[in-house]
Order: C-alpha cells, then sequence, then structure tokens
C-alpha cells in the first residue's frame, strides 16, 4: 500500500515538473530567437532591443521601476478585493429572486462593456484630489463583472434533487444559501476570480496610460508611457516584462487557490484516472 | 383496520402546463406497509412521492396524515444519490440534522450508527467522488435513516446500478425494513423489485396518471434469494404484468 502510493506520488511529482518545464523550453527558445534575430539583422536597440540588454536596463532601472511596480500592485490588489466582494454580494442579491436579477443585470452588462478608455478621462476628472481612489474604481469596473455573472449562474445551478431534499427537511433560506448555493457556486466563482484578476491588471494599467497622457505619475504603466515618450525602449520593455510577471503571478495564484480550495470533489481540480 | 398513516383520497394533480399528472387517485398506507408502485412512466408514480413529501400540492382531493406531526418526519431518497459533492460522507449523512440545527458533537453516534447500518464503516472520510454508485446510494440511505423517518419515501433508488448491486440493495433494504418496522412507499419500474420487495404493489396507468390494481403479495418474510425463482413470485410477477398489459390494450384501442 505504501509503496504504492509513493509511486503514484512519484508520478505526479514527475507530471508537475513537466508541467512546469514545458511551457519554460517554449519561453527560453523563445528569448534565443529573439536575440539571434536582434543579432543577426542589427536592429537597433531603439526598435527592438535585444532580451540582454532588457535585462541589464532591468537591473539598472530597479530601483526606479520597482516602486512603481508596488503601487500598480496596490492599484490591482484593492480594485480585484472590492470587485470580489461587491461581485459576491451582487451575485447573492440577484440569487435571490429572478426579478432582482432581470432588473438590474442588464446595468452589470452596461458597465462591463462600456470601454474603460472611454470613461476613465472622466473618472480621473471626478476623482481628481484622488487619483489612486480614481485608478481603483476604472480597474473595479472591469473585474467585477466575471464574478457577478459566474457567480451568480453558480448560485442558480445548485442540484435539483438536492434543492428539494433541504426543501423536505425544512431548511431555511438562509440555511439553502449557505449549505447548498455558496458552495455549489464556489467552482463558478473560482472561476471568475481568474478572469477577474486579470482584468482587475489590465484596468488598472489602462488607466494609469489614460492618467498618465493626463500627467499623473503613477504606477507600473506610466513608467512603460513616459519610457516610449522618451524613446526609451529597453527602459519600456523591462517595465512590460514586469507588467507580465505579475499578470502570470496574479494568475497562477489565484489557480493554486482555485485547486487547493476544490481539490477533494471538483472534476477542475481532479486527475482523470486512467 | 389500525389508524392509517396516511390517505389520499381521489386526489387530481394538474400541472401549470396542462398536464394531467394524476387523477382520482385513493390510496391508504398503514403504519409498516411496504408498498411499491409500478407503472410505466409518465404514470405519475413520481408524482405521488412528491406530494406526500409536501414538494407541491394536490389540485384536487384531499390527503390526510394521520397522528400528530408526521408531515415533518419522512426521509426521501432519489434516483440519484444527490449527495453534496464538497462533503464527505460524515457530513453528508448529518446534513438532515444540521438542518434542523443538531450541534454534530451530540449526533455522532447517531450518524454512525446510520452509516454502519448501511455497512459503510471505513468510509467515513471519504468524498462521492470516491465512491462507486451503489456505496454512494448506500450514503443516500444512511442520510435518509439518520432521522430515524416514520415513513421512508424512495424513488426508483436502485433504477441507475447494475443488476448484482441492485439485488444486494434489495436484501440489505428489506431486512432493516423488517428490523426497524418504517413505512416505506417504494417507486420502480422493475416488477421483480417491487415483488421481491413489498407487501403491496399499486399498478398505475399513465394520460392520465392513475391506479389501476392494487395487489398484496402475501408472501412470508423474512424472503430469501429462493423466494426469486419460487412459483408463487412468479404468479405475482404475471399478475402484475396482466394488470400493466390491460391498460396498454385500453389505451390502443
Amino acid at each position: 500500500m505504501g509503496k504504492q502510493v509513493s509511486q503514484v506520488f512519484d508520478k505526479r511529482n514527475s507530471k508537475t515538473a513537466w508541467n512546469w518545464l514545458a511551457p519554460a523550453l517554449v519561453g527560453l527558445v523563445g528569448v534565443i530567437s529573439w536575440d539571434i534575430f536582434v543579432r543577426l539583422t542589427n536592429t537597433p536597440p531603439y526598435l527592438l532591443p535585444g532580451p540582454g540588454l532588457v535585462i541589464k536596463t532591468l537591473v539598472e532601472e530597479w530601483g526606479d521601476l520597482f516602486p512603481s511596480l508596488l503601487v500598480t500592485v496596490q492599484i490591482t490588489l484593492v480594485a480585484f478585493l472590492t470587485a470580489v466582494v461587491s461581485g459576491l454580494l451582487i451575485a447573492i442579491l440577484f440569487a435571490q429572486s429572478k426579478w432582482v436579477e432581470r432588473s438590474f443585470f442588464p446595468y452589470a452588462v452596461i458597465l462591463q462593456t462600456t470601454p474603460i478608455v472611454a470613461i476613465a478621462p472622466l473618472i480621473i476628472i471626478w476623482l481628481q484630489n484622488n487619483t489612486f481612489m480614481a485608478l481603483v474604481v476604472c480597474a473595479w469596473i472591469v473585474a467585477f463583472f466575471p464574478i457577478v455573472s459566474n457567480t451568480t449562474l453558480g448560485l442558480n445551478s445548485a442540484d435539483h434533487n438536492l434543492q428539494n431534499l433541504f426543501e423536505i427537511y425544512g431548511a431555511s433560506r438562509w440555511q439553502t444559501l449557505i449549505h447548498l448555493r455558496l458552495p455549489s457556486a464556489l467552482p463558478y466563482f473560482l472561476g471568475g476570480l481568474r478572469i477577474s484578476g486579470g482584468l482587475a491588471l489590465i484596468g488598472a494599467v489602462v488607466a494609469e496610460f489614460v492618467a498618465g497622457t493626463g500627467g499623473t505619475r503613477s504606477g507600473i504603466a506610466y513608467q512603460i508611457l513616459i519610457s516610449s515618450f522618451n524613446l526609451e525602449i529597453p527602459r519600456m520593455f523591462a517595465a512590460l516584462a514586469m507588467t507580465t510577471v505579475l499578470g502570470v503571478a496574479i494568475f497562477v495564484g489565484l489557480t493554486v487557490l482555485s485547486d487547493r480550495l476544490l481539490q477533494h470533489w471538483h472534476e477542475s481540480a481532479i486527475k482523470r484516472e486512467n | 383496520m389500525p389508524v392509517p398513516l396516511l390517505t389520499f383520497k381521489v386526489i387530481d394533480k394538474v400541472y401549470q402546463n396542462g398536464t394531467v399528472a394524476l387523477q382520482g387517485v385513493n390510496l391508504i398506507v398503514q403504519p409498516g406497509e411496504f408498498i411499491s408502485l409500478v407503472g410505466p412512466s409518465g404514470c405519475g408514480k413520481s408524482t405521488v412521492l412528491r406530494l406526500v413529501a409536501g414538494l407541491g400540492t394536490p389540485t384536487g382531493g384531499l390527503m390526510n396524515w394521520h397522528g400528530p406531526n408526521n408531515q415533518r418526519n419522512l426521509a426521501f431518497v432519489f434516483q440519484d444519490p444527490a449527495l453534496m459533492p464538497w462533503a464527505n460522507v460524515v457530513e453528508n449523512v448529518y446534513l438532515p440534522l444540521k438542518l434542523k440545527g443538531q450541534p454534530l458533537r451530540s449526533v455522532r453516534e447517531r450518524i454512525q450508527a446510520a452509516i454502519n447500518t448501511v455497512d459503510l464503516c471505513g468510509c467515513e472520510k471519504s468524498y462521492p467522488r470516491q465512491l462507486s454508485g451503489g456505496m454512494k446510494m448506500r450514503v443516500s440511505i444512511a442520510r435518509a435513516l439518520v432521522t430515524t423517518p416514520q415513513i421512508l419515501l424512495m424513488d426508483e433508488p436502485f433504477g441507475a446500478l447494475d443488476e448484482m448491486t441492485r439485488s444486494r440493495l434489495n436484501s440489505d433494504l428489506l431486512h432493516l425494513w423488517e428490523k426497524k418496522h418504517w413505512t416505506v412507499l417504494f417507486v420502480t419500474h422493475n416488477i421483480y423489485e417491487a415483488v421481491y420487495l413489498s407487501t403491496r404493489v399499486i399498478v398505475m396507468a399513465a394520460h392520465p396518471g392513475r391506479v389501476v390494481a392494487n395487489i398484496p403479495i402475501e408472501a412470508a418474510y423474512p424472503r430469501t434469494d429462493s423466494f426469486r425463482t419460487s412459483s408463487q413470485f412468479n404468479y405475482y410477477c404475471r399478475e402484475i404484468m396482466a394488470a400493466l398489459s390491460e391498460v396498454e390494450g385500453v389505451g390502443v384501442s
């Protein structure tokens, strides 16, 4: 028995190793070809810097860029957490009655489909005393819809037999919500989180760009903007790389969280056994 | 005649879309009976169970519970085990008690007893996905038993299981019934299962759903495997089949 378990474990370990190794290899090949391309064609750094130069710039400018990144991280996190809490509460409200959902859902959709680039300047003007707040609001608008729509769907897709069972045993509305509908919604909610985490970052970056064109200093996107204005393309690439890493980190973090929470029961977190 | 547990008097049930699920159904359930409802799909046999469970109300007729406070003291087992996938066996069995506000500490023994009753010892910490179809059904039954219900409603509980698991669970269920003196209402489309288990088989017909025959199965308990091959068993099966085909004949002409 013990031996069997450890064998399974080894197999799983080597599998996860591959999960990391395969994309890393693709990345490495990409970077090497990028480097070779830049060297062979003699592309000037203001058009396309080689990876070596980008890394060098990243190290040199770290003191300048990293604090900016932290600002973006703050905006993204605050917007994301606000989106999670508000999205969850609104979804629970929607799930209470079909009429509430029908009356308010279109407006959630409108919020989602309004191009953030178009309304960001307005929001920044409205909240001109507090740029941080303005950027958070922009990122929140982009991030909150996937959580609302996914969680609403999840709350409404609790197993019908289980719903009947709860009714037979005289469960209150509150008990049904806590013990049946919220757990049923968990996988959907977590799916929403993964989308929304990335969107919060995108929202923050877009808003920073808009604010940056107005001359307001903010996070890492402002650095990207300024670098491109000054034709410091290697610096721009370095800032871009940092943003990308942040985006990937958010996604990986949320995926790990999701797998942890669902590991016992949901198909998405379980390997097929065949 | 003892006081019945439950009576249906000319019960009608018409769904909102106009489907007549039940028409003029009369039924008297005595305490301790094992009644099977048999019939083609659409004959309203599940509707009878749902009405008994209080899921929906009849559109006509009178449904009466006799004796105090019986309505809540029932348990339902669906064809689908309907377990919570995020909860382990103990948590699933605990559910009805949890909804009644009883803390887990105070009912641990009852839960364990229910789990033991359905032969699931050692699986307490397992999650539904780790269990086979038959084991999931056992959990579902344990969850029904934990409330010590006066009446057990089973809606094709073994319909999705293979024949071997089904007959195993049939005889286990019968043993429990003999020991605990429940009243059982059992919906099935399997005639052999109905005859093997029941004290009485009610044959139903569709369009509209109605009762067409009431066949007491007068064979002694405990019923062994040899009962399944006896001539008495065959006699009852033939009688039920005759009742079913008679209705079909009428439907065709």
